[in-house]
């Protein structure tokens, strides 16, 4: 007995010896501190390096395209990881950020929503300001990424362009006109407005028993994206939720009886949400570019779905990522012209072919590759020319501070209680939206 | 080991005495080896607790009196206002709540199946084997895949669960919606996936039970019930002991089902199912990247682990030793009494 337990314990002692040497030794990849942007060094075009690009998802980064880069900067070699999800993604990069950027790829992948913090660390990252990019994107994709001290922090990839994504089989039985070109006058064509969606919806489910719209937080979302200072004044400073009548009143809309008449009372992505896509649920939803993707993967075997070209209120930008140079990086300059590289209108197409991200940069619009693009699923919809068109309309740039998501929550919350939960009334939920907000402390 | 230091002579059997020897370094060495080297030896569990165990904690600590930003990083000392903030936090109450909830709904029935499955398990069956890893497939599906899998089942207007209780009359459950429903849907994901396993522990610790036991039971006339709660019971109570600790640790830390079972992550509009983790997770990696704050939920957390651990050692020591063996003040009064007896 005793003879084991002295084994038992020499192996413990070997193997946790080994144990230990294995964490010392892998301490050395990330020993490299925090260089300030200033002292990178500066890539040569000889010594033989690997650049690695953290990607979630599918940003349409194939290893033929990513080889690419290689042919014209042969002592560079492209290695892309890439999370399953991006939450799984953002939670890397922040505990890694956070431990002071050791261990990330040269190259990171972020989305839109997530830069309301990281501006606040811009140090963090490399400024990929250059007057090689210089209009390549529009306002309301730079100005996200750019920090107070006017450091751009991210190069665009794609973008969300919000249309309208509806099922025509459903319009038609209801008795309106259901063609592209006719739903896009019906619903007021440039001139669009909420009032006017939300009154033709009143004609659709009088005569239907399918809802108008899937989520009122999703028209939320839209008509919240629309203002130019929705939580926060332009210097950061929050504005009361109390004192905020912009919101109050989106709020008052989206949970009054006449548009929740029209709601189809889902959480968006839950279980119930993808179930309505089979049982006709819901006829119209708001469609950024990516959106057609989750749309098809729910509604495998319906036919009738469409696009329109409108939104109301005008233009819309739902989501859309960037490309990040993480200061702390040993070849953070090579990664910041293979970023460049990535993010040009001509590399952006063919992710665009390979994975359907729909293009942020302006130059990439006019290509005939987008232009002609079409989607089976959505009855040949030319998606490629009618996300061009809602791109253009987009014409607000949201301001979003580093409160603006914890106060989102509130509101969001208050109308899921009004909307999915049937928990609260109107009242109730604004109030508990107030006190969730008092307990913000800001 | 073998070689014995030198040690000093035994006065009784060498009295004279003797010329100190020099005394080699080598010598010095086995004398080391003997002192030093049983500890050396534990030393490294002890080093990487320190590191991964120990050192976090205090570091945690550390962290929860200061402002603390998760990307900006260290702030100002501040004190116990990161405690204070949290205590005058209504989510931190109401997370709380739902931890405790999730945690008696859960545990007090998975340890209880548990120990009946181990208890089939343990009889004379067919294909033993595959009954066996029968009952640890569920562990080895990822939580994520469970939260996935049950999100169907309990979603609310297409779940297959409101479908079953439709056919036998009973109106929908809103388990997104009612707090007990949402903690119900939750336990039975974690009972799902930690039932089998803790039966197996079960199993294990039953199986060395020794056989005779049941002989003599069965002797004395004792029945399949007497027998489980007589003889079974009793022999396995430190396996219980060890299984109840561990599954309150783990129930009081439950993360994973909660955050996936809905896509917001956030524990529901009203905060229904917003665990004590999840709220930490949430303060300190999500939204206000407030890490000082998080600490200091962290903290709070594991003094609450502590004491309902301590207090479940101790019901379960009462418990599980009940009346079937004496405890130890029982067995020191039968000594004495026995002690009495022989001397008068």
């Amino acid at each position: 007995m005793r003879k084991t337990t002295r084994k038992f314990l020499a192996v413990t002692a070997g193997v946790a010896s080994i144990a230990l040497l294995a964490t010392a030794c892998s301490d050395d990849n990330g020993g490299s501190g925090t260089p300030t942007s200033g002292e990178t060094k500066k890539g040569d075009d000889t010594t033989p390096i690997t650049l690695t690009v953290a990607t979630f998802n599918n940003f349409g980064y194939t290893d033929e395209l990513l080889a690419e880069y290689s042919k014209d900067h042969p002592n560079v070699t492209v290695k892309q990881t890439i999370a399953a999800k991006s939450e799984d993604a953002r939670t890397n990069l922040t505990t890694k950020l956070a431990a002071g950027g050791a261990g990330l790829a040269d190259v990171e992948a972020i989305e839109i929503d997530w830069l309301p913090e990281l501006v606040q660390s811009g140090d963090k990252f490399l400024d990929l300001n250059s007057a090689d990019v210089e209009g390549r994107w529009p306002e309301f994709k730079t100005k996200p990424a750019t920090t107070a001290s006017g450091a751009l922090i991210g190069y665009g990839t794609d973008v969300g362009p919000e249309a309208i994504c509806y099922r025509q089989d459903l319009f038609e039985a209801a008795g309106l006109e259901s063609t592209p070109e006719a739903v896009k006058e019906l619903l007021g064509g440039d001139g669009a407005t909420w009032d006017k969606y939300f009154e033709v919806g009143k004609q659709f489910t009088d005569k239907s028993d399918s809802a108008w719209f899937d989520s009122a937080n999703a028209i939320y979302q839209g008509m919240v994206n629309q203002l130019e200072a929705a939580y926060e004044n332009t210097d950061g400073t929050p504005i009361p939720l109390a004192d905020n009548s912009a919101v109050k009143g989106l709020f008052e809309t989206v949970t009054g009886a006449d548009v929740q008449a029209l709601s189809a009372h889902l959480g968006q992505w839950s279980g119930d949400w993808d179930a309505a896509f089979q049982n006709n649920g819901f006829a119209t939803m708001l469609c950024p570019a990516w959106m057609t993707g989750p749309i098809e993967e729910r509604a495998g075997g319906i036919t009738g779905w469409n696009v329109a070209d409108v939104f109301p209120g005008g233009g819309g930008n739902w989501g859309g990522s960037y490309l990040t140079v993480p200061a702390a990086g040993k070849n953070a300059e090579a990664a910041k012209e293979l970023a460049a590289w990535l993010t040009s209108p001509a590399t952006q197409i063919k992710a665009f072919l390979n994975a359907g991200t729909f293009p942020s940069q302006t130059e990439a619009l006019t290509d005939p590759a987008l232009t002609a693009a079409t989607n089976d699923f959505f009855n040949n919809a030319p998606v490629g020319t009618i996300f061009g068109n809602r791109y253009q309309a987009i014409k607000v740039t949201p301001f979003k501070g580093p409160n603006y998501f914890s106060i989102h929550t509130t509101v969001a919350d208050a109308i899921t209680k009004v909307d999915v939960d049937k928990s609260a009334d109107q009242a109730a939920a604004w109030q508990g939206a107030l006190d969730a907000y008092n307990a913000l402390g800001l | 080991m073998s070689v014995q230091s030198p040690v000093e002579p035994e006065s009784d059997l060498a009295p004279a005495p003797r010329q100190p020897r020099r005394v080699g370094f080598s010598q010095t060495l086995s004398r080391w080896d003997v002192k030093v080297s049983p500890y050396l030896y534990i030393s490294p569990f002890f080093i990487l607790f320190f590191i991964t165990g120990l050192f976090p904690i205090l570091y945690t600590g550390y962290v929860s009196v200061h402002k603390w930003h998760l990307l900006q990083g260290q702030g100002d000392f501040v004190g116990f206002d990161n405690f204070a903030d949290v205590f005058k936090q209504k989510d931190f109450w109401l997370s709380l709540r739902n931890t405790l909830s999730i945690f008696v709904i859960s545990s007090v029935p998975q340890v209880i199946a548990a120990i009946l499955i181990a208890a089939l398990l343990d009889q004379n069956l067919r294909a033993k084997t595959f009954w066996r890893m029968g009952v640890l497939l569920p562990y080895v599906v990822a939580p994520v895949a469970v939260g996935l899998i049950f999100g169907r089942l309990f979603a609310d207007q297409s779940g297959l669960i409101n479908s079953w209780l439709g056919v036998i009359g009973i109106d929908p459950v809103q388990w997104h919606v009612d707090p007990l429903s949402s903690h119900i849907a939750i336990a039975t994901m974690v009972n799902f996936r930690w039932t089998g396993y803790n039966a197996l522990i079960f199993l294990a610790a039953m199986q060395a039970v020794p056989r005779e036991l049941y002989e003599a039971a069965i002797i004395d006339g004792a029945g399949r019930a007497r027998q489980f709660f007589s003889v079974t019971i009793p022999q396995i109570r430190a396996t219980v002991i060890f299984v109840v600790i561990t599954s309150t640790i783990g129930g009081l830390q439950i993360f994973d089902e909660p955050r996936v079972f809905d896509p917001a992550g956030a524990g529901g509009a009203s905060r229904q199912w917003l665990t004590t983790t999840l709220y930490l997770y949430n303060t300190g990696w999500s939204g206000q990247y407030n890490l000082g704050r998080a600490a200091a939920i962290a903290w709070l957390l594991f003094l609450l682990i502590l004491a309902i651990g301590m207090a479940n050692f101790f019901v379960t020591k009462k418990i599980a030793t009940g009346d079937a063996s004496p405890s130890k003040k029982k067995i020191k009064a039968a000594q004495k009494r026995y002690e009495a007896q022989r001397n008068s």
